[in-house]
């Protein structure tokens, strides 16, 4: 029952949120930090009884007239991205203190609800719910970019919305699709994760359902043909806003990739395995220098999740134990450094109204805090070791080279051309010739939370061994599941 | 007589009670009381005579689970646009109302023998009764402009498609010698092919049918009667009549057995492709909301046609399903549109500007009308997405690649105007002049939909279970032979789906 109540918290304490609206604005700032740190020892109840790579499992019936059960399963791997969350969702509400000062209600509900949404995903093994929840999550986000974003924020949250409900309702048209080839060789309906799990199909049938999911997931993850939703989605959305979307909504793509399209569908991912490599080494590559071009402070950070996000789409297709690891630990590094940024990029913008490097510069001198962040996290950002990133990396291309040299050796190619945006980002806001500004500098609620990540980044870096403990048993049970196809495949 | 009739019955007996009334003493509270009354009655005795199980009356009507469901969601969509009603036409100031409830229950009639028919006797005066009610609702505001224009419309272009259809019905009759539809499909059966007059009989009758639901390219005069016509009564052309002339159709392509003609399927498959990307294409360029809606139900026939293409118990149920989830959506949406309209000489509260930062006024009827309009672009947590779902799924079951593919492509469309309206009521606006008055009825009635809407949406076994019901006790069955279910098999990624025949053969469960 932990599982349903991980969900239920921040649904209901985004409901009492918009309930506080109007004279008591910091009562919904309150009410969302309290639900998402209720969740937290919830979360540690929830692993107190492991079996097998699972930690905890729900499973009630919702629909069953068609087959769908209300079925939630928390192992390694869900728990560490539920915990990212959490923890970037309290950060997420700290931050908008100052910036978000209309209508805080409805604002701190979106939030909640994008972050119910996103927790829901982590947690689904019915792909009916996992769909839902994927649909939930989505909504939200739309209105948090639409209404309380930049300069261009329509324009974005309609492109973003687009993107990703097209993919969507791809995805939607594979699962049904896989459901019926279930049924048609088992004579069971059903959208049960461990049941769909090595239906036999044929060839062709497997790779067109399987690229149905690869191309939702790729969206999401913002992978290189399909990634244009997210400089403008990143840019226009309020502080909050891209660090969510950064930090939890891009993982989800990912997840979706490690947890559906690739154990569902072996073979074909399989197959498949070195297009989707070369597209996630196009992403590090392209990523990085359309990053290096940009004027814009959010722009750039938006294209180095690009980038970043390119390893974890390599590491994901790598599937050995290295790479896999890897990218665990490059999703929650990617998540607290892009997310610090972003962070930084709105301080900025509170404090001076702009974005642009034109206007920007020679800062160092009358911010001396806010830019002395902007480089400890830019220098996480380029994967210096010692940071979480460049284990991320390091890993990741280790078990790349032992499948596909070619690709790691390109790949790597990445870290350079990171350090290149990474340094030019700080050079061009921070460095130059000192200049006054009469702003405040980085007040003790944005440096509580700066520090607080850089722990976390510091941590990541120096021992990631709990964290690959921790995702160990279900990487490995992912591996096996996707290693040992049904009876009757070909 | 059987009674299975009663809810016939009690629906023909309260308009002549109704009309006693008026003769006898104008009242407007009373009549619309009585009218209630006579629409409740009818609604429970669909309860009392839905053990009797499928009765023929006359050759021309029979009445089995498929019309009593169908029934219960045209009669509890009537009564709610009446509930609607009430205040509204009391703000007209502008008297007399009484007649309206006249119209509205002789609208709900001819749907009601839609519904039943298995004749195209039956069929012709089910839907006459139907468009003689709907004519005097939409010009009711007599002292409106756009209303009479709307009414004079619908009037002529009612008359035309109904000759249309006629001349049809009159062609296949020279044909075949029948009226009645399976006589008609048993005759198909042994003569598939045949001459002109009957290809030119179908032709016209489907001409007939797409002016009725609209669909395009017949869709021509929607949009006007939608934004001339009051809008409790939009509502009512948009669902009671599209709902009751779609499920004529379905059972007269089902009787027919037009599943195994595939030149009838292609024009249908086309026309529902056609609907539903130019229904949502069109709905973009409109800044009138009930032109948006109209366009955005051309798209919301096209997707239950989808479920008709499919024609397996999976469609039928997805059918059932998408058109409750339509009734109660559209008639929410209308409602709202009635609740802020300030009726009189002017026009209803249908101006996209009229609409900006109403959440910040009218939270609460804003709210409402946000969730309906992501339960329209079937978005969770709403009846509408799984309404989507189930109708995916059944074209999935039928690997309806074409039509699926415009499915999807529409409803991405479809979200742009939906979204640009929950936009505009959120941004921030000065305060509107004179907000409308309260009307409590019709905000109860909004209310009721609202939570239906979400309840269904997030707990839609109870539906479904009762749905699946219905479809397992329907006795009229699809003249398909099982394992060639595969109507409109994919041309090109044949290869993909090299294991469709067994696949199609299981999810043919339409054999009764």
């Amino acid at each position: 029952m932990m599982l349903l109540w991980l969900i239920l918290i921040p649904f209901l304490g985004g409901c009492l949120a918009w309930a506080f609206r109007g004279r008591h604005a910091d009562a919904s700032r309150w009410v969302s930090i309290a639900a998402l740190s209720l969740d937290l020892p919830v979360l540690a109840l929830a692993t107190r009884a492991p079996s097998g790579a699972w930690l905890d499992r729900l499973n009630l019936p919702w629909i069953p007239q068609l087959g769908i059960n209300f079925e939630l399963g928390l192992d390694g791997l869900s728990l560490l991205l539920v915990l990212l969350t959490l923890l970037l969702g309290i950060v997420a509400v700290i931050i908008s203190w100052s910036e978000i000062t209309e209508r805080t209600g409805f604002f701190h509900f979106n939030l909640m609800m994008s972050l119910t949404g996103t927790i829901a995903v982590f947690l689904a093994l019915d792909l009916f719910l996992f769909f839902f929840a994927w649909e939930v999550m989505l909504v939200p986000m739309y209105f948090l970019i639409a209404l309380w974003g930049h300069e261009r924020r329509i324009y974005a949250a309609i492109k973003f919305f687009h993107f990703t409900q097209g993919s969507g309702l791809l995805m939607l048209v594979a699962i049904l699709a896989l459901a019926f080839v279930h049924q048609a060789k088992t004579g069971v309906f059903t959208f049960d994760y461990f049941a769909l799990l090595g239906t036999p199909m044929s060839r062709a049938t497997e790779f067109w359902i399987m690229l149905g999911f690869f191309i939702a997931f790729a969206v999401k993850l913002a992978a290189v043909p399909f990634h244009s939703w997210l400089p403008d989605a990143h840019t226009e959305a309020p502080t909050a806003g891209s660090v969510i979307l950064a930090g939890v909504l891009l993982k989800t793509g990912a997840y979706g990739l490690l947890r559906f399209a690739v154990p569902l569908f072996p073979q074909a991912a399989m197959a498949f395995a070195p297009t989707a490599m070369l597209l996630g080494v196009i992403a590090i590559i392209y990523g990085a220098l359309l990053a290096f071009g940009q004027a814009d402070f959010k722009r750039l950070v938006a294209y180095s999740s690009v980038s970043h996000l390119g390893f974890v789409l390599l590491g994901i297709y790598a599937w050995n134990t290295l790479a896999l690891q890897g990218v665990v630990v490059q999703m929650l590094a990617h998540g607290i450094s892009t997310g610090a940024l972003f962070i930084l990029a709105g301080a900025l913008q509170e404090r001076l109204h702009t974005r642009n490097f034109a206007q920007l510069g020679g800062l160092w001198a009358s911010l001396p805090r806010l830019s002395s962040w902007g480089l400890f996290f830019a220098i996480a950002s380029l994967g210096l070791p010692g940071l979480g990133n460049f284990i991320g990396e390091f890993l990741v291309l280790l078990g790349t080279f032992q499948k596909h040299p070619v690709f790691a050796v390109v790949g790597a190619f990445g870290t350079v051309t990171a350090a290149a945006y990474a340094l030019l980002l700080v050079q061009r806001a921070f460095h130059g010739t000192p200049r006054k500004v009469e702003v405040p500098d980085l007040r003790a609620r944005h440096i509580a939370v700066m520090a607080g990540l850089a722990v976390a980044i510091i941590w990541l870096g120096i021992t990631p061994q709990p964290v690959v403990d921790t995702a160990a048993p279900s990487l490995a049970a992912l591996q096996a599941s996707a290693a040992t196809p049904g009876p009757g495949a070909k | 007589m059987n009674s299975s009739t009663l809810p016939f019955l009690i629906l023909t007996i309260t308009p002549v009670i109704v009309m006693l009334l008026i003769a006898a003493k104008r009242d407007h509270r009373l009549t619309a009381s009585v009218t209630a009354a006579g629409l409740i009655a009818a609604l429970a005795s669909i309860f009392l005579v839905l053990p009797a199980g499928t009765i023929t009356v006359t050759p021309l009507f029979l009445i089995d689970g498929y019309t009593l469901f169908f029934l219960f969601l045209i009669l509890t969509s009537t009564l709610a646009v009446l509930l609607l009603s009430y205040h509204y036409l009391e703000r007209m100031q502008d008297g007399p109302y009484e007649e309206y409830y006249l119209l509205l229950l002789l609208t709900a009639l001819g749907a009601a023998a839609l519904l039943a028919s298995l004749h195209f006797a039956a069929f012709f005066l089910g839907l006459e009764t139907l468009s003689i009610g709907l004519i005097g609702l939409i010009a009711y505001p007599r002292r409106r402009e756009r209303a009479l224009e709307a009414g004079l419309k619908y009037l002529i272009l009612t008359g035309v498609s109904s000759s249309f259809l006629l001349f049809g019905m009159a062609l296949i009759y020279l044909d075949y010698g029948t009226m009645s539809f399976a006589a008609l499909g048993r005759l198909w059966d042994s003569s598939p092919a045949s001459d002109i007059y009957a290809y030119a009989g179908f032709a016209l009758l489907l001409t007939g049918i797409g002016f009725k639901l609209s669909l395009v390219p017949f869709h021509m005069w929607a949009p006007d009667i939608y934004e001339g016509a009051p809008a409790p009564v939009t509502a009512l052309v948009a669902v009671v009549s599209k709902i009751a002339i779609f499920a004529l159709l379905f059972r007269f392509f089902v009787l027919l057995g037009g599943y195994r003609s595939p030149s009838l399927l292609w024009v249908l498959s086309l026309v529902a492709i056609i609907s539903m990307l130019a229904g949502n294409l069109l709905a973009l360029l409109q800044d009138n909301l009930k032109r948006i809606f109209a366009y955005a139900s051309i798209s919301h026939v096209g997707y239950v046609l989808v479920a008709l293409l499919a024609g397996s118990a999976t469609a039928l149920a997805a059918a059932f399903t998408y058109l409750a989830a339509y009734a109660v959506t559209m008639i929410g949406v209308f409602g709202v549109i009635t609740l802020l309209s300030q009726p009189g000489p002017g026009h209803d509260a249908d101006q996209l500007e009229t609409y900006r930062g109403l959440m910040w006024e009218r939270p609460w009827l804003a709210g409402a009308f946000t969730v309906m309009l992501l339960s329209l672009a079937g978005l969770p947590p709403t009846m509408g997405f799984i309404a989507e779902i189930y109708v995916i799924a059944a074209g999935v079951g039928r690997h309806l690649v074409l039509p699926l593919a415009a499915l999807i492509i529409g409803s991405a469309i479809g979200l742009y105007y939906y979204l640009r309206i929950i936009v505009v009521m959120l941004s921030p606006a000065p305060r509107r002049v004179a907000p409308a008055p309260r009307a409590r009825l019709g905000g109860a009635t909004v209310a009721v939909l609202l939570v239906l809407l979400v309840w269904f949406g997030v707990f839609p076994a109870p539906m479904i279970a009762g749905v699946q019901q219905t479809v397992a006790s329907l006795s009229f069955a699809p003249r398909t032979a099982p394992g060639s279910g595969d109507i409109f098999a994919p041309q090109r990624p044949a290869k993909a789906f090299a294991d469709r025949e067994s696949k199609a053969r299981t999810s043919n469960m339409f054999n009764f």
